[in-house]
């Protein structure tokens, strides 16, 4: 797995993660990004068969409440901070592309 | 500035009033925050208006609690009803939260005066505060060194006496490294002690919030405020405060605590001196050293810089332009989230979403952030080992001091390394305090580190205030 990252997969991953770079940055990032997971490779000396990974802690599993009304957000409140609202909802540019 | 144990009895006794003690602390943060650039934002007319409904409150004999018209300031991730509330990056710049965050809530119930909003790396990515969009905040005791990050701007408030207190969030060290580069004492509590409803996640299984003062029993104090089971946090313990400040002064007699080798090699020789000190002060207070080994301590750094991102990615998926916040509009509704995310993050918040965004990407997935997990949980059961042999574990909490701005900028990798002693406590969800010990470099302070298991909190101060009393 000591696969040195690609400037390739940098840009695939800047476009799932909805971010643009600069053939400058794509550069930089690659080597810096490239450098913390050579580090990460000393985790790939260990054998690790049968060991339960650990994503949480105390390993919390369905914690509920009650079902009961309670008051949430102030709608108003709430709306007044979007870049962009109508009729209550928050407003976005066209989703849909063009028929083709 | 007083401590807040001392400002509470006067105010509480009415030798003096909330408002007065508000203005000395205005005055303190007007003196020096335009060349140490600790707070973002000063809510002078909300803070005047607390103070003076404690002082009014106080003349009718009500009891207004443990914090009475104490001073706080607040990492600026907290989200804090109708004040601005930036995380340090341009993508919030402007937002304005509908909602307090359960510890802000709690310290008003505790009679505390919140005063503004500190600087911090942005999102708490950083250990220097220098990732800060609205510039780095200087290290009150020597202005050419960074505070440490990312609670950099709460750290500079209480050292330099702007308010004797601060909440801070530590994610891999954000409250501990800080703490320790500033000469305070910083604690961690155990993941869950304190609510995190109203925190803006950063790595939602690692992140917790915590105190950072200048004396023990002041840390003591603002936890026991905090602390306790929330319903807004799924997460959150389910029992209620625990009693802290009560044990202060519990000592050391009798207690085993581990001196651990990983916790200073690499240290350097002015931290590793301080640490051996505070082994004799301990042994002096009737404590038992026994020399301990955990070299699972050192894959830490590894698992975290691939776990922490990697939620990292998914939490700040939500800052896209639509709901609050930044948006930069351009063509259809990917174009913009686009241009938006890529205009309101920082370089090295991009740098963490895209090393998570990739961990946890098809055909990478069980390489690195599975394996991470794995080696969480080896840290976990080296920890418990650890607790057979000793109640307490000590090392380091920072290689160095305090270092120069732009040491460490160009080198991310260089900068992570700063956390490789703290990322431990965090991994395992265990609680850690920064003391301040002995001083090194330039003069500048050193800290030393207590950890202990789960729910500990109350035998780490004890131990811490040993180590403070032996400092003075």
């Amino acid at each position: 797995m000591s696969s040195p990252l690609r400037r390739e997969d940098v840009a695939h991953v800047a476009k799932l993660a909805r971010l643009t770079l600069s053939e400058a940055e794509l550069d930089l990032f690659t080597a810096q990004l490239g450098q913390v997971l050579e580090h990460a490779n000393d985790m790939n000396a260990l054998d690790l068969d049968g060991v339960v990974p650990t994503a949480h802690p105390f390993g919390l599993v369905n914690v509920v409440r009650d079902d009961e009304l309670r008051p949430c957000l102030d709608h108003d409140r709430v709306m007044a901070m979007a870049p962009d609202a109508q009729d209550g909802r928050f407003a976005v540019p066209r989703i849909l592309g063009e028929a083709p | 500035m007083n401590s807040a144990e001392q400002i509470a009895r006067d105010v509480q006794s009415g030798s003096m009033s909330a408002t007065s003690v508000l203005q000395m602390s205005l005055d303190a943060i007007r003196a020096r925050n335009e060349e140490l650039n600790v707070f973002l934002y000063v809510d002078e007319e909300g803070a005047f208006e607390t103070a003076s409904s404690i002082d009014a409150r106080i003349a009718k004999g009500e009891d207004v609690g443990p914090l009475a018209g104490v001073p706080v300031a607040l990492k600026d991730n907290l989200c804090q009803d109708g004040i601005p509330t930036t995380c340090s990056s341009k993508i919030l710049e402007g937002w304005r939260p509908p909602y307090n965050a359960t510890v802000i809530d709690r310290l008003l119930a505790a009679g505390a005066v919140p005063v503004g909003k500190t600087n911090l790396d942005e999102f708490a990515m950083g250990s220097s505060t220098e990732n800060s969009a609205f510039g780095p905040t200087r290290n009150p005791l020597n202005p050419s060194r960074v505070p440490g990050g990312s609670s950099g701007g709460s750290a500079a408030a209480v050292a330099a006496d702007m308010t004797p207190l601060a909440l801070g969030s530590d994610t891999g060290g954000s409250i501990r490294q800080p703490a320790a580069l500033c000469g305070l004492v910083g604690m961690k509590p155990s993941y869950g002690l304190v609510s995190r409803y109203g925190l803006i996640a950063f790595a939602s299984s690692l992140d917790q919030i915590g105190p950072l003062t200048k004396s023990v029993t002041d840390a003591a104090m603002l936890l026991e405020a905090i602390a306790g089971h929330d319903e807004m946090d799924s997460t959150s313990l389910a029992e209620p405060a625990p009693s802290l400040v009560a044990h202060v002064n519990d000592g050391v007699a009798g207690k085993r605590i581990g001196l651990v080798r990983e916790l200073i090699d690499g240290a350097d020789e002015d931290v590793v001196a301080s640490v051996e000190r505070a082994v004799e002060a301990l042994r002096e207070a009737g404590a038992t050293i026994v020399e301990l080994s955990v070299p699972e301590f050192r894959l830490g750094l590894s698992a975290y810089y691939l776990i922490a991102p990697a939620e990292a990615s998914s939490n700040l998926a939500r800052f896209d332009g639509v709901r609050y916040g930044l948006r930069v509009n351009e063509g259809d509704v990917t174009a913009m989230m686009e241009a938006t995310r890529t205009a309101g993050f920082g370089d090295e918040v991009k740098r963490r979403i895209m090393l998570g965004t990739y961990a946890l990407s098809a055909g990478y997935y069980d390489a690195y952030y599975g394996q991470a997990l794995k080696v969480r949980t080896l840290t976990i059961d080296a920890f418990a080992r650890a607790y057979q042999q000793a109640d307490l574990l000590l090392g380091a909490t920072t290689p160095s001091v305090a270092f120069e701005f732009g040491s460490k900028t160009s080198n991310p990798m260089a900068m992570y390394l700063s956390d490789v002693f703290t990322i431990p406590s965090n991994l395992s969800g265990e609680p850690a305090i920064s003391v301040p010990f002995g001083t090194g470099e330039a003069g500048l302070p050193t800290g030393v580190q207590l950890l202990g298991p789960g729910r500990s909190e109350a035998t780490l101060f004890a131990a811490a205030r040993v180590l403070e009393i032996a400092n003075d």
